[in-house]
């Protein structure tokens, strides 16, 4: 026994002063904790944090956004939209290669944008893209089929990371890849070594094209799946970041801690709503009294101060209220309980119904929570509601995506123009059985199609955000969901760290330009 | 112990994997959820045109049957396919994740045993004495509580109230480029909570089983006659008794090896443990149906093996047993 005591007494002790060592100098690593693994790292074939936190890094892209929701240089130097709005000239930065050494030219950027259109999920990014022409390797020019307002916006790192032709257009399926485990980009971080679903270790690209740039010498990208052990993780700073965090015992708990900065910036883009949404189809929910009269039940700022501890903020329509679109003219449905019981009755539905409601499982506070919430104020209004719970993803998707749901709590994010993240929620023609996160409540107005299809294509901001102001009205008074409030998107960092990425697209932006002070 | 034996045990082996693997293939699909609609969710969404691409290109448009021949013929010739989620060949994502996982269940199936027997033969010297209550009252306990409670709570009691072990991950990210021996004892740092909270049920069977055992060792006429011609008490406990008492323990320990890998996956999911366990974990919930056949696959092999080894290491400890067959 005591040899034993003194064995694991000496592991303990050797090891305990391994703690006491400096991790690493001023200026050199970054630990991003997160919970989410990526499938691999080419955000061009996928959509998500989990990919795009990293691929914005090894990948660079045409331009990038600040915080004002301005494009600033990247890749092209400078750009030109055409008057009529039919193509955009991308004029790129001489002297940029990528991380094998090859150069950056038009034909990787026409390859990049082509393929992308081809391979990612959001289909209306480059959807009117009809061509590429490369005069020469320094400029593209984008032609359209028709304008393209969200065209610059699509041009982020986050959607548009340009790829070696070299390396890619060997004839391989893109969106399997191997190259998307091993990546070439020609982005401030190089990949060092992907351990699925554990770790990404991105090191200092020393040829990047930006001088001076990047700051930190490695961004090492932890996948700890338990959040708990990730907070232990960041409170003991063995990680510096963590962004994309929600819950708000985690952003409470977090707060406590003297060493680390909590911010809600840098989630503009993503738009990230958390809301009801009903099956329009099902013969209860098709009458839209009903569906106003649930709206009228539902007590956001009950769920925003109360289960969300504050933390989150209310979400009035389906336009993230951060957004330049986002109208406060919309129906507010302030808690009315008489109104619900009335429009109820009207409905013919005075001696109350039974419903279902499904959740997505995992996170917790913004579905589950939520929903179990609902089943009691659903009572004020005669409404016996079941929670179904799903024991995972694949089940809740495959209920909602196969139809198979009345009311479901879901999480859909905006993705920084109304075409990319918005319109594929309201279009008659994304009703897609199977298909998770098209139009799953089956909703179809062709005065809604038709707004948005004009919005679609509309260059100037003042009539386009008329569009989408009536559109938002419309979606008011008919419901085909009820938004309740923004996901509390929180990043927690180390105090020494600067330039945090908080402009719209948070850490889904190269992190060029963070360092660590003294 | 004969040649026969050896291939006989084999062919058992075999077979066994070949009927894991078809249970497996068959109970696995029986689950609700499509994987490509998993794969177009972390997408973020996806057209019928890329849903359908995706079961194309992972074959799960193809009758089930046609599945299962095109899977068993991979596994004969050592292909265990590729992972639908992260599209890598499930070889490499095993291959990276079996030694966490053997370091895990092999410390805990050591400190088990080494600390278990000590206690059951400490505790059998003097059955009414102290530490035999002891024994027993830990074996209870020991046993009853579920591994991931003890976990938990190890957690709790060394993430903040004696902040002395790491409560989560095999290794300090930030000494991933540090030389052997530092890596070497930060493993070892890193280890010792999940390897003592997965050990503790079994240190607990194996003392309770010990004692049991040396008991009824102790009471054998050779051993009485052994303390008559005046050998010592060491030389009685462990030379004469704890070889003989050593038999069923060692039977135990590799039946049990499939517990403990079982064990295994819920310690690497509370502790963060980058092995297998957590793999086939979140390979479920993803409907990654050829990781999650790739990680049954190895875990009934490694049983397969260890009471392979049990059978030829108890016929090394028991001569009568060496001329069956």
């Amino acid at each position: 026994m005591k040899l034993m005591t003194r064995l694991l007494g000496a592991v303990a002790i050797s090891a305990s002063s391994l703690t006491a060592v400096p991790a690493f100098a001023e200026g050199g690593t970054l630990v991003i904790a997160t919970t989410q693994a990526p499938r691999h790292l080419n955000g061009a074939v996928q959509s998500g944090i989990a990919t795009g936190v990293p691929s914005a890094q090894i990948f660079a892209s045409p331009l990038r956004y600040d915080e004002n929701w301005e494009p600033q240089p990247y890749l092209a130097e400078s750009w030109e939209m055409a008057a009529d709005g039919m193509s955009l000239t991308l004029n790129l930065v001489a002297g940029a290669t990528f991380h094998d050494g090859k150069p950056v030219t038009s034909e990787d950027v026409a390859f990049s944008i082509m393929a992308t259109k081809e391979n990612h999920p959001f289909k209306s990014m480059f959807a009117p893209v009809e061509a590429i022409e490369t005069p020469d390797a320094q400029t593209a020019i984008i032609r359209l089929s028709q304008p393209h307002p969200a065209l610059l916006l699509a041009l982020s790192p986050a959607l548009a990371p340009i790829m070696p032709k070299h390396i890619y257009g060997d004839g391989q399926d893109i969106k399997s890849h191997p190259a998307n485990s091993t990546p070439i980009g020609s982005g401030p971080f190089m990949l060092d070594e992907f351990k699925a679903g554990e770790l990404v270790a991105l090191k200092k690209n020393p040829d990047f094209f930006i001088e001076g740039r990047p700051k930190l010498d490695e961004i090492l990208i932890r996948i700890i799946k338990d959040p708990s052990a990730l907070l232990i993780a960041m409170e003991n700073s063995d990680a510096d970041m963590y962004p994309f965090m929600a819950g708000s015992q985690e952003i409470r708990r977090l707060e406590k801690a003297e060493h680390l900065e909590i911010t809600d910036e840098g989630y503009a883009g993503i738009g990230p709503i958390n809301w009801l949404a009903f099956n329009t189809k099902s013969e209860k929910l098709s009458d839209v009294r009903v569906r106003q009269a649930i709206a009228y039940a539902v007590d956001r700022d009950f769920v925003t101060k109360a289960l969300h501890r504050g933390v989150s903020q209310q979400q009035r329509g389906p336009i993230i209220e951060s957004s330049p679109y986002f109208t406060d003219a919309i129906a507010p449905y302030d808690v009315d309980l008489d109104k619900a019981n009335a429009l109820m009755a009207d409905a013919g539905f005075g001696d109350g119904m039974d419903l279902t409601i499904d959740y997505i499982p995992g996170p917790k506070e913004q579905q589950q929570s939520i929903a179990e919430y609902l089943k009691s104020q659903f009572k004020k209004i005669g409404i016996n509601l079941t929670v179904r719970a799903a024991p995972d993803f694949p089940t809740w998707a495959g209920r909602v995506g196969g139809h198979d749901f009345e009311l479901t709590m879901d999480i859909v994010f905006n993705w920084g123009d109304p075409v990319i993240g918005v319109h594929r929620t309201y279009l008659c023609s994304n009703i897609r059985k199977g298909v998770i996160w098209s139009n799953t409540q089956q909703y179809c107005n062709e005065k809604v199609d038709e707004l948005l299809n004009a919005a679609a294509v509309e260059l100037d901001t003042d009539k386009r955000a008329a569009l989408y102001k009536e559109f938002q009205e419309i979606i008011g008074q008919d419901v085909p969901l009820y938004t309740i409030n923004a996901l509390p998107y929180h990043t927690a960092y180390d105090k020494k760290l600067k330039n945090v990425p908080t402009g719209i697209w948070g850490t889904m932006h190269p992190m060029d330009t963070v360092e660590w002070s003294e | 112990m004969g040649m026969s034996f050896l291939l006989r045990r084999l062919s058992y082996g075999l077979l066994l994997m070949l009927g894991v693997v078809v249970l497996n293939f068959f109970l696995i699909r029986l689950a609700p959820g499509d994987p490509a609609v998993v794969i177009a969710g972390d997408m973020g969404g996806a057209t019928e045109e890329i849903l359908e691409s995706i079961r194309e290109e992972y074959g799960l448009n193809k009758p089930v049957l046609t599945q299962l021949w095109i899977y068993i013929s991979g596994v004969a010739q050592g292909d265990l396919g590729d992972s639908f989620f992260f599209n890598q060949p499930v070889a490499k994502l095993i291959g990276e994740r079996i030694s966490p996982t053997i370091l895990l269940v092999i410390t805990a199936q050591l400190l088990s045993i080494m600390l278990g027997v000590v206690l059951g033969v400490l505790a059998a010297r003097k059955p009414n004495g102290v530490m035999s209550a002891f024994v027993s009252v830990f074996s209870t306990i020991g046993y009853a509580v579920p591994v991931f409670w003890t976990g938990i709570m190890l957690i709790i009691l060394f993430a903040s109230t004696f902040p002395v072990f790491p409560v989560e991950g095999m290794q300090s990210i930030k000494l991933r480029n540090a030389g052997f021996f530092t890596q070497a004892l930060d493993i070892a740092h890193h280890l010792v909570l999940p390897a003592f909270t997965l050990a503790i049920i079994y240190l607990a069977q194996y003392a309770r089983l010990s004692r049991a055992s040396m008991l009824e060792v102790l009471s054998s006429d050779y051993i009485r006659t052994a303390r008559a011609k005046g050998a010592s008490e060491g030389t009685v406990l462990f030379k004469h008794a704890l070889r003989n008492a050593a038999l069923p323990i060692l039977t135990v320990a590799g039946l049990q090896f499939g517990n403990l890998i079982s064990g295994a996956l819920l310690v690497e999911t509370v502790f963060n443990w980058p092995g297998m366990g957590r793999l086939a974990f979140d390979s479920i919930l993803r409907r990654d149906y050829p990781t999650i056949m790739g990680v049954l696959f190895f875990a009934s092999m490694m049983v397969v093996v260890a009471n392979l080894i049990t059978d030829i290491s108890y016929r090394w400890a028991d001569p009568r047993l060496r001329g069956r067959t």
